[in-house]
């Protein structure tokens, strides 16, 4: 078996051993359909929007959700492994620095994948009340993995860098406010050059253009760029401390 | 497999862990490595399970040097503070060991059952690793260094925790690997050296200050034959005097002159002889001849402190 996936079994199966997965899904949940369905966060929830869209769950419930949940997942990813000294086992064995950052992103992947994967029903929902533009919804899905994908690897990074697991939190919380929240801020508070480059910076607006259905390879180019970047500086980071 | 070690060194800042040392190990062979807190040793064996980079010099391994993953499957690693998963079952963490090390998947449950037999873990393979006692989470670190039956196994301080029958089966167990493996160990427990290690390695500082078998190193360390001796019917003035006079007799000393008790220093094999013969010439009655061995202790700290 390739020794990435059998590290990225083994992160999945300790989280669903440990109570982590189910703790992230209920609450996932809870945010999402509160967000979604009961109070507007950042746009209307659907019964006041009265359109048939998930534009409410993309943007309310989704994207607050992923970014607070990302850092918790991804602070013990490394730095628990340089706290217990177990990465000493891992990397003596037929491992090496890359699959095993490929290997923890996976697993987290695979975990938010599931959590969306329970928002299905929010489609088969909205379908019955309305007329759900299907290609439109699942390029929303597609840009919220794409945005996870790339939150993940600077997650990873994060916890590379520390043997702490709370500052790994912070610090990828920091950068998750950054790249969502206040990028998109100082976008539209600055002008000329400033403005653009916080744009170009912002998650949002490449996430934006794909919650309305349009994929541009542009956008898709910026979160695996990003995604590439995080897991790069990751396998840097544990090879520099070796 | 070989281990050969050329010229190696490394620097943690300016400070050097690991000074320009050289040595070999042969398949078959258990090779102990001793040394105060601080020397060297677990450098060492990291720089040779390729989890530290090594500063200068080679490491070979069958000849080959080591920089592809692949050859890090003819290694077992049992690190120094035994790392582990705290929140696994034993049967999963030694699983999940064993398609690291690409056990092929037909052997996986076999070479297991195999490990949780030689390692005694029969009773516990349930358990989650952190419910383990310490001298069970040793087993378990030995067994996850053997799953995949390497040729070469580098164990740091493999005995630390463990109850003195857990020592005895685990040291049975090296010297058995070690018939066919290459082993090399740390350790600051003298007597497990003796007991388990064909030669010793002794290193300070970074530096290699002594390499062979015990018996070399006792002969290397005092060269000479050290007798404590008591004996009775004469003054022990006289005694002295008669002792002196013996042609193999270097030094000798009245360690008690009412006791008669002395001690003798010679660096020829017909001591305890000669020193027969005189008692018997003079009618004297020898009380007491104790051969005094240079233990490994003392030749440990001849060497390593400065």
């Amino acid at each position: 078996m390739n020794p990435i996936w059998v590290v990225a079994r083994k992160e999945i199966s300790s989280f669903f051993d440990s109570l982590v997965a189910y703790v992230f899904l209920i609450v996932f949940l809870l945010i999402c359909g509160i967000f979604t369905w009961l109070y507007g966060l950042f746009v209307q929830d659907i019964f006041i929007r009265g359109q048939a869209d998930l534009m409410a769950f993309f943007i309310n419930g989704a994207l607050p959700a992923i970014g607070l949940f990302i850092p918790s997942i991804t602070m013990g990813m490394i730095a628990k492994e340089w706290k217990s000294g177990t990465i000493e086992l891992l990397l003596t064995k037929s491992l090496s620095n890359y699959q095993l950052v490929i290997g923890k992103y996976l697993a987290c992947l695979l975990l938010i994948v599931a959590a969306l994967v329970f928002t299905i029903p929010y489609i088969v929902t909205i379908s019955q009340i309305g007329d759900l533009d299907l290609g439109r919804t699942l390029s929303g899905y597609f840009g919220l993995l794409l945005i996870s994908s790339a939150y993940i690897s600077l997650g990873l990074f994060a916890s590379s860098l520390t043997e702490d697991q709370v500052v790994a939190f912070v610090i990828s919380l920091v950068l998750g406010i950054c790249f969502f929240l206040l990028f998109s801020v100082l976008a539209s508070n600055l002008q000329g050059i400033g403005s653009e480059f916080f744009d170009f910076a912002s998650f949002f607006s490449h996430y934006e253009p794909m919650v309305r259905g349009v994929i541009d390879t542009k956008d898709v180019i910026f979160f695996l760029s990003i995604t590439f970047l995080g897991l790069l500086l990751t396998i840097n980071q544990i090879s520099k401390r070796r | 497999m070989d281990i050969l070690i050329r010229n190696l060194s490394k620097h943690y800042g300016s400070q050097k862990a690991v000074d320009n040392i050289s040595f070999e190990v042969k398949t078959g062979e258990v090779l102990g490595f001793l040394g105060p807190n601080g020397a060297g040793k677990t450098t060492t064996m990291k720089m040779i399970t390729s989890y530290l980079t090594k500063g200068s010099g080679e490491i070979l391994i069958g000849g080959k040097t080591f920089d592809q993953e692949d050859m890090r499957k003819h290694i077992g690693y049992l690190p120094e503070h035994n790392p582990l998963y705290l929140d696994m079952p034993v049967l999963d963490y030694l699983k999940f060991c064993a398609s690291l090390q690409k056990v092929p998947s037909n052997q996986i449950d076999t070479q297991i059952r195999k490990m949780v037999r030689q390692c005694g873990l029969n009773n516990e393979k349930h358990k989650k690793i952190g419910e383990l006692s310490k001298g069970y989470r040793q087993r378990v670190g030995l067994a996850q260094a053997m799953i995949h039956d390497p040729e070469i196994l580098i164990l740091d301080e493999p005995t630390t925790g463990l109850d003195p029958n857990q020592i005895v089966e685990i040291r049975a167990l090296i010297r058995q690997l070690g018939k066919e493996k290459t082993v090399i160990l740390s350790t600051h427990i003298l007597p497990e050296v003796e007991a388990t290690c064909d030669r010793i390695l002794i290193i300070n500082e970074g530096k290699i200050v002594a390499n062979g078998t015990s018996e070399t190193l006792r002969r290397q360390a005092s060269g000479n034959k050290l007798l404590k001796l008591r004996i009775s019917g004469a003054d022990s003035n006289q005694i002295h005097a008669a002792l002196s006079g013996l042609a193999s007799a270097k030094m000798v000393d009245i360690v008690n002159a009412e006791q008669n008790r002395f001690e003798l220093q010679s660096s020829e094999g017909t001591l305890n002889e000669d020193v027969f013969k005189l008692c018997v010439k003079n009618n004297w009655v020898l009380l007491e001849m104790v051969p005094f061995e240079t233990r490994l202790e003392d030749i440990f700290r001849d060497l390593t402190l400065n």
